[in-house]
């Protein structure tokens, strides 16, 4: 077990400088001047152009060798230093980003694990029953092949606009200011809902889809045949099955980070929730570059956190990755 | 003589087998219906510009107005036609379901099948590379290259997408390809001298055609997706229309506040339903080439 996770370890170290270096290598070897690059696409006044060319210059290093300016920048990152962003000048990017990614955890982690579960659950149960799967497939279809931003944008029409029962922008009331009142809290929750809805819904769809399909070809195994001429309940057999299922779909969570965290960012778009998506929004249309860079790796830091938790969930349900790790063999 | 009779009696097994097939396909249902409404997006992508008088980016008259005989689909804040800028995304998002899908799967598959064949150290590296690049959200890469890349169009858009689509596939098909490998007329041709290339194309890969099919629909539809995310947090491209696009200035100009859903709705709807028709075609040819699914 022990060798399992040293192995996975090294993976998301290695993916991690992997997404460092990249991050360093590609303003340094995109054609011209990379400082000369990012002022000419931000309009700010003379003087200030003058005082972001010199903290600009400073920043990058570019006076000192290739293999120094490469370990400042890792110095830098270790020391939490992720620049200063220019949208929001004078605030460091740590601050900002730190400031949003509350948000996207309240936002993210339940619409994955109840979507996870439920789908799973709902999944199971409407496969091999003929009716059920028949009506509600093809809507788990549609569903999984909606994009998130677009489910979002028509909840807020409906809910927001048509019905007007749910605010649509911002995570609180403007008028309100953050405490553990009861009153802040339900607003929250108001705007908290329909992006979680969305989230929560196009994932539902797809997690039904694959239990359903796993189902399906579990009971068609052998051991499931051959507990059915033994007799045991019907019930049995599925439990039996759903178990075996149940792996593929830890895997295919992991697998599914990258994308849902994506959909995360655009459905922030829709309703001007304050998370890194709709940070990154800002930060591309100012050309921030030090806070796109900031997000980047704050991205990659939770999509790898969140691997990690996974593999540690396996090894926890699956007990032959337990096995076969000690025995150093698979 | 006998070689003569034993190739024709192959030859007629194998249109047999083709028949059956397309047998079975011209009668499910779920790939009937989903060919319908993927087939009617294509005509829509080459007839629909010539449906509209307008230019996409041309402002043709007021704004705000809900859609009517003159703008079908109403016109934007600028006095846009929203009809015109549709039926001119739809090509974006072909071309990138076809190169981005087409790149993903073709990289999937290549390294699934040198993985899975190979084995050994090779394996190892390709496994390595897969797991950091399916860990690296494609948003994320494309998050940096963007801030950098004055001009982008939908093909760069695509090849990004491709770049980084492919490891589901890769692992699924090095899966494949590894139980596989040890079966008997691998083994037999590897005997007999083949070349390691030749097998995996003459002797494996014929064995997963349906499969390798099935993950091009999936990464057509994959990109299609990511696609319509990058344009809609601004990574798409900077000059042309793409349906992510006009979602995009639909929600920066407050379209669903102003109640204006015909410049919010139409664009997602389209890319559902062509998303979902490719999804549901899956099912159905699941169902084709499956037989253990046939009898539901």
């Amino acid at each position: 077990m022990n060798r399992y996770f040293r192995r996975k370890l090294f993976i998301y170290i290695l993916t991690f400088v992997f997404a460092v270096s990249i991050d360093w290598l590609i303003p340094r070897f995109m054609p011209g001047n990379p400082i000369q690059n990012l002022l000419s696409r931000v309009s700010v006044r003379a003087e200030a152009a003058e005082v972001m060319y010199g903290y600009l210059t400073e920043a990058f290093g570019l006076d000192q060798p290739l293999w120094k300016q490469y370990l400042n920048f890792w110095n830098a990152l270790f020391h939490g230093d992720l620049g200063t962003s220019v949208y929001l000048f004078p605030q460091p990017v740590i601050k900002v980003i730190m400031k949003a990614v509350p948000y996207d955890v309240l936002l993210l982690v339940p619409a994955i694990m109840l979507s996870w579960i439920t789908g799973n659950k709902f999944g199971a149960f409407a496969a091999r029953t003929k009716k059920l799967d028949n009506t509600v497939l093809p809507i788990w279809y549609v569903l999984t092949a909606t994009p998130y931003m677009w489910l979002g944008i028509l909840l807020a029409w409906v809910f927001g606009v048509l019905l007007d029962v749910f605010p649509i922008s911002g995570a609180y009331s403007y008028a309100m200011t953050p405490s553990f009142s009861l009153a802040f809290i339900w607003d929250f929750i108001k705007h908290w809902f329909l992006p979680f809805a969305s989230l929560f819904l196009v994932q539902f769809g797809g997690w039904a889809i694959g239990m359903r399909n796993m189902i399906i070809y579990e009971l068609e195994a052998d051991y499931s045949h051959y507990m059915e001429a033994l007799g045991a309940p019907r019930k049995l057999v599925r439990k039996y099955a759903f178990r075996n299922a149940m792996l593929p779909q830890i895997t295919g969570l992991a697998l599914q980070l990258g994308v849902i965290v994506a959909g995360a960012l655009a459905t922030e778009i829709v309703f001007s929730y304050p998370g890194i998506g709709y940070l990154l929004l800002q930060a591309i249309q100012y050309q921030d570059y030090f806070l796109i860079q900031g997000c980047f790796l704050f991205i990659i830091i939770g999509v790898l956190l969140a691997n990690f938790v996974i593999d540690v969930i396996y090894v926890l349900v699956d007990p032959r990755t337990r096995k076969g790790m000690e025995g150093g063999a698979q | 003589m006998k070689e003569k009779i034993k190739k024709k009696s192959k030859k007629i097994e194998n249109s047999k087998k083709k028949n059956e097939i397309l047998y079975f396909a011209l009668r499910n249902n779920r790939l009937r219906v989903g060919m319908a409404i993927l087939i009617f997006f294509i005509v829509l992508t080459f007839v629909g510009p010539m449906l509209t008088e307008y230019d996409p980016q041309e402002n043709v008259g007021p704004g705000y107005m809900p859609p009517s005989s003159e703008y079908w689909l109403g016109t934007t804040t600028f006095g846009q036609d929203v009809f015109t800028q549709v039926m001119y995304g739809l090509k974006a998002t072909f071309i990138v379901g076809l190169v981005g899908g087409g790149l993903g799967t073709f990289i999937g598959v290549l390294v699934g099948f040198v993985a899975g064949y190979r084995g050994g150290i090779i394996d190892e590296i390709l496994n390595m590379l897969t797991n950091i690049v399916t860990v690296i959200p494609t948003l994320a890469l494309l998050l940096i290259l963007a801030a950098y890349l004055p001009y982008r169009g939908v093909l760069t858009e695509s090849i990004f997408i491709g770049l980084t689509a492919w490891p589901w596939a890769a692992r699924a098909i090095r899966a494949q390809t590894f139980s596989l490998r040890s079966r008997e007329f691998v083994d037999l041709a590897r005997m007999s001298g083949k070349k390691p290339l030749k097998i995996i194309f003459t002797e494996i890969a014929p064995n997963m055609m349906s499969y390798l099919f099935m993950t091009f629909i999936l990464q057509f539809g994959g990109a299609i997706l990511a696609a319509v995310t990058l344009d809609f947090i601004g990574l798409g491209p900077t000059k042309g229309i793409s349906l992510g696009l006009i979602m995009q200035n639909a929600v920066l100009w407050n379209a669903i506040q102003l109640g204006m859903w015909w410049w919010a709705i139409p664009p997602g709807a389209v890319i559902t339903a062509i998303v979902a028709s490719l999804y549901i075609m899956n099912v159905g040819l699941d169902e084709v080439f499956n037989p253990k699914l046939r009898e539901m």
